[in-house]
């Protein structure tokens, strides 16, 4: 097994077809010692030559057989999937049992690092939240949103192996909203036009450009980095400043009405704002980035105003 | 502090002025980390100003007890159902002294909740009262306001009033933790402006901490009466100790900062000539 400076090392990345995954790969590919392999069930549009891509699912023998040779170096797990359509049982199997797998497969077969992709969402939006979630902060946010459990249950589950498999360099990240050319659920609320917003609500929120997400990966990659990071953007606005910024017009409804309203509209198919996220535009969720800054030296490259409007970003290169 | 005159009632202050000479923290959107903006504050400050000065005809002790810059915690009795003594040192700190502070009080946790309140007092600097945010501000070199008294002291009776109520003891870990300087202040006028009764079977019947009853229509203490408010700043206070001290040897500190408290109002009161002017 080969130290992180010396020759190449294998680096096992899921979900590496999605936008970010993309944005991830290109980042990681300019450096020559990275050989990238990913694991996604979609394929990978328009991929370079050399990063080979394997499109099986997480729990299935082939993703095993990736690392059985026990030369991967790295495993960054980013395939966590969100679909306020799908059947929420199979979702849970392919995102928590997927992430159970990798991390017995990463035990067994000598990975050295393993960089999980969270959400500063896991927190939750709650009225009593201080302005600033620091890291050991509690986990809430599968309180009220059924849909955000396997995001928990996934940051729980790293937390564990952090603790059990020492000897592997555990790395969670929990990213603000990241936007950009990514097809998130903040990114995807703000292409609504008009948006909807809480009459009377204007929370704080906090955005990050997604190529400062994958430089914030890369960052975790270095040797001998290991813990709970939250990664912040380049700072905190209003949501209406966000909407203003991209010259969105907005359409406020009266908190008691947006959730029954909203509902009807998804089942119709009117509308894919899953209502469960309406606390995210009501209370704030922000968190305290100083020790991503501090310990892995990350700051964030794109301005506020890049950043914003980076969610109108056509090319996804 | 017998030496210092009250300042004068000034017929227009320079509102935009004070609020361009603010020291705060913006981003390139004019924000603060906690979402003030400095161009919404001067509605706010209007208003507050409308009241401290004819209104309340607030008159300020020891105004150069404000320190000009850095970390700073306002220590005030509480009183009056309303908080318009929060307004009023609010408006104080603004408006008299020669470098504007902004005073960062703390809102109860139910306002975030409440349709455009959220996110008002955000804009003009106002925090929900975590102890974390209480402790990046101070580290961030900004002014806070405490009331130790809490809902203990802004919903006593009339009959009670001017007597403190027991201090909580969080303000002065935070203040020893963040070796922050504590400016006492005592707020005389508050005490009277809304004279009520508390009727306990109604709070009880109702599970509120407190059900006031006023002499006066609407009954209930919501237009305070417009009586004089005199402001008292106390030299600032430095406080040194170990934080996570027992709480005895806290109290006797929050005793110490109760005493000035209580003897600035007690020197108040015998100033005064009457409530109303």
């Amino acid at each position: 097994m080969s130290s992180g400076d010396a020759g190449p090392r294998k680096i096992v990345i899921t979900g590496m077809s999605g936008r970010l995954g993309r944005v991830v790969a290109r980042r990681l590919h300019r450096d020559h010692r990275n050989r990238l392999i990913g694991l996604d069930r979609r394929p990978f549009l328009g991929r370079p030559k050399d990063i080979e891509h394997l499109e099986v699912d997480l729990r299935s023998k082939k993703a095993r057989d990736v690392f059985r040779a026990g030369d991967v170096h790295t495993l960054i797990h980013m395939g966590v999937m969100h679909d306020p359509r799908a059947n929420a049982a199979q979702l849970y199997s392919w995102n928590v049992t997927g992430t159970a797998h990798l991390l017995e497969y990463a035990q067994a077969y000598g990975v050295q690092k393993v960089v999980v992709l969270s959400s500063a969402n896991v927190y939750g939006p709650r009225p009593e939240n201080p302005q600033f979630l620091t890291e050991d902060a509690p986990l809430l946010a599968a309180q009220r949103f059924p849909q955000m459990r396997d995001l928990v249950e996934i940051d729980h589950l790293m937390s564990t192996f952090f603790w059990k498999a020492r000897d592997i360099e555990t790395v969670i990240l929990r990213p603000v909203h990241i936007l950009g050319s990514v097809r998130n659920a903040p990114s995807n609320y703000l292409r609504l036009d008009p948006t909807p917003v809480l009459l009377g609500f204007d929370p704080m929120v906090q955005v990050i450009h997604e190529r400062d997400v994958a430089e914030a990966i890369v960052r975790a990659l270095a040797p001998g980095v290991r813990g709970i990071y939250n990664v912040t953007g380049p700072g905190e606005v209003p949501l209406s400043v966000i909407l203003a910024e991209l010259g969105r017009r907005t359409l406020p409804i009266p908190h008691p009405l947006a959730r029954p309203i909203y509902s009807l509209a998804f089942r119709l198919g009117l509308s894919s704002y899953p209502v469960a996220e309406f606390d995210f535009i009501r209370y704030v969720c922000m968190v305290d980035g100083s020790r991503a800054e501090r310990e892995l030296g990350f700051r964030p490259r794109h301005s506020l105003r890049e950043t914003i409007r980076a969610v109108d970003d056509q090319d996804d290169a | 502090m017998a030496a210092d005159r009250p300042r004068r009632a000034r017929s227009s202050d320079d509102i935009g002025a004070r609020t361009r000479a603010l020291v705060v923290r913006r981003n390139e959107y004019g924000y603060d980390p906690f979402g003030f903006h400095a161009d919404q504050l001067k509605i706010a400050v209007r208003m507050a100003g409308w009241l401290y000065r004819h209104y309340f005809r607030a008159q300020a002790h020891g105004v150069e007890n404000i320190p000009a810059s850095g970390r700073v915690m306002f220590v005030a009795n509480h009183s009056g159902q309303l908080p318009f003594d929060g307004v009023v040192i609010g408006a104080s700190v603004f408006l008299e002294p020669p470098q504007p502070r902004l005073v960062r009080s703390m809102v109860e946790h139910f306002v975030p909740t409440v349709p455009f309140a959220s996110y008002l007092f955000s804009r003009w600097g106002q925090i929900t009262g975590t102890p974390e945010n209480c402790r990046r501000l101070l580290r961030q070199d900004e002014a806070i306001l405490v009331f130790p008294e809490g809902a203990r002291g802004i919903s006593k009776s009339f009959s009670k009033r001017y007597q403190l109520a027991p201090f909580g003891l969080g303000f002065m870990r935070l203040a020893l933790e963040t070796d922050t300087p504590i400016v006492p202040v005592a707020v005389i006028g508050a005490e009277e402006q809304a004279p009520a009764i508390n009727l306990r079977p109604l709070a009880r019947l109702f599970g509120a901490p407190s059900f006031p009853v006023v002499p006066y229509p609407p009954f209930v203490p919501l237009v305070p009466l417009p009586t004089k408010y005199r402001l008292y700043f106390g030299e600032p206070m430095t406080v040194v100790g170990d934080p996570d001290d027992d709480d005895e040897v806290l109290e006797a500190r929050v005793r110490a900062v109760k005493h000035r408290i209580q003897s600035m109002i007690h020197l108040g009161l015998q100033e005064r000539k009457h409530v109303f002017w």
